[in-house]
């Protein structure tokens, strides 16, 4: 296997009405890395991401996962090692129960039934959702529907997990569980989000996504306190990096 | 609530009672949903003026119901609600077929009358045999029992994805009217024109979903199959309940009942 676990050389990607997307993008992750993946609304970083899972084609550049290039002849291989966790859980929770939508995964992959079944119990272990098993997805409250969603996910075997926005409309406690789950996965993770606080928790390395391109990439504590750039890519310090509102420390 | 929210409640509600144990919630999906398709058939072939031979087919969803220990009020509920589709159809009956057909004490039933209560009676049994299958198996084990019976693969994926999806338009639909009443108080209904925009909107919002969650689906190794694992093996109370249902629809159909009783009764 290739000691560059998804490498992406040059991406350049517009939308069928003409509107650039993507203007060049390059980095490369290692593997058992996490990174953040931050910027403005319309920065790119959804588009990004659906190159990463093949699901759209880059106009020029190119996209690797582990040894894979992403062409649409490897896309059955390239979505065995990445997981794309979806924005809105209800675009990817599509079967009548939980349980039938995480084991949906490994029965395309043409496992056996036990193993499906273990997979499917280890999964749903692993976000705290073994209870939510057999009730339909439609019925779950917001931080449910996230679980069982990263669960169906996970049940695939990725080894790079990549996830849009994880945090948004969780309540605190949910999102608070979100992120002790993110850092105990051994994944190599990319996480796209505007909650920065989430990113400085999971990620230990930050990209920053301004008009299509990279405009910096470095480890996160660097990079999310360097207001300068973080204005210019429409973005502002965590909460946790910012002065104390009533001792200003 | 509004009242498409309230009407999607009731039909989540269906589902939910068959996830209890009951007998007929142990039966095998697939002879539960070929006894309903066979019981269908057979009230769907009787005549127009066949209103009395029904009948004794209503002993089928009761029973089926009673063994699930479904409530009837939710299923007659439904049945209530469907039932201007019914009637729509039924109604010129009466008017337009006036000749005499049978006597019942001293009144004579026109035969218009006769076609009227079968459309309705037909109705009400197709209906509450559809809801009672639904309420003692659950959606996505009908759809397990009819790909298992041999289904088109594409149409079963469809009928899952109708019923998955159906919540998610609904409540879509029902946030975009909340928040066009929340800014026309005048008028919170929506005029022709409003309501032909919401419509479009709906459509658009509708097309971009259906696109994400093919990519999702895609991602995670979609080919064309849905594939659910039900385990399930013929038990000798699938074979008693198939037997029963056979023999039930078999002397209806055969046996001109209501007939025979009354000739029991007379000497």
């Amino acid at each position: 296997m290739s000691h560059h676990l998804v490498s992406v050389r040059d991406l350049r990607f517009a939308y069928p009405d003409g509107t650039p997307a993507l203007d060049g993008v390059t980095f490369t992750l290692h593997h058992g890395e996490a990174v953040g993946l931050v910027g403005g609304n319309g920065a790119g970083k959804s588009t990004l991401l659906l190159h990463l899972a093949g699901v759209l084609r880059a106009s020029s550049g190119e996209v690797r996962v582990g040894d894979w290039p992403v062409t649409p002849g490897t896309l059955r291989e390239v979505r065995r090692s990445l997981g794309l966790v979806f924005q809105d859980p209800d675009d990817q929770l599509f079967m009548p129960t939980v349980e039938d939508d995480v084991a949906f995964g490994p029965r395309q992959l043409g496992l056996p039934e036990p193993e499906v079944e273990a997979r499917v119990a280890d999964a749903l272990a692993r976000v705290g959702a073994t209870h939510l098993r057999r009730r339909p997805p439609h019925r779950l409250s917001g931080g449910e529907k996230r679980a069982a969603a990263i669960a169906a996910v996970l049940a695939m075997g990725p080894s790079v997990l990549v996830l849009d926005e994880p945090s948004s409309n969780l309540d605190p406690a949910s999102r608070r569980a979100l992120i002790a789950q993110l850092c105990a996965f051994e994944h190599t993770k990319i996480v796209a989000s505007h909650d920065l606080d989430l990113v400085l928790d999971v990620c230990r390395r930050v990209l920053v996504l301004s008009g299509g391109k990279v405009v910096a990439d470095g480890p996160s504590h660097e990079v999310l306190s360097d207001d300068e750039l973080l204005a210019a890519a429409r973005l502002e310090r965590p909460l946790r990096l910012q002065a104390c509102p009533r001792c200003g420390t | 609530m509004s009242p498409v929210e309230s009407a999607l409640a009731h039909l989540g509600a269906l589902d939910d009672l068959a996830a209890r144990d009951t007998p007929a919630a142990r039966l095998d999906a697939r002879v539960k949903a070929l006894a309903t398709v066979a019981f269908v058939v057979v009230v769907a072939s009787f005549g127009r003026g066949d209103a009395l031979r029904l009948l004794p087919l209503a002993a089928w969803p009761i029973a089926l119901g009673a063994l699930g220990d479904v409530p009837w009020r939710p299923v007659l509920l439904r049945l209530v609600l469907a039932s201007p589709f019914a009637l729509g159809v039924a109604a010129f009956e009466p008017l337009l077929d006036r000749a005499p057909a049978l006597a019942v004490g001293g009144l004579t039933v026109s035969a218009g009358a006769v076609a009227f209560a079968t459309i309705l009676l037909k109705f009400a049994l197709a209906l509450s045999a559809a809801l009672v299958l639904v309420a003692t198996t659950g959606f996505d084990a009908v759809c397990a029992g009819l790909e298992r019976l041999g289904t088109p693969r594409l149409l079963v994926a469809q009928l899952l994805l109708l019923y998955r999806y159906l919540f998610v338009l609904a409540e879509e639909a029902g946030r975009m009217v909340r928040a066009h009443a929340l800014r026309s108080p005048d008028r919170p209904r929506p005029t022709a024109r409003v309501a032909a925009t919401l419509l479009g909107q709906l459509l658009v919002r509708t097309l971009a979903r259906a696109e994400r969650v093919h990519a999702a689906m895609r991602c995670r190794g979609f080919d064309g199959t849905m594939r659910l694992v039900r385990q399930t093996r013929l038990s000798r109370a699938d074979l008693a309940f198939a037997a029963a249902t056979a023999l039930l629809l078999a002397g209806c159909r055969l046996v001109h009942l209501p007939a025979a009783f009354a000739r029991l009764l007379t000497p």
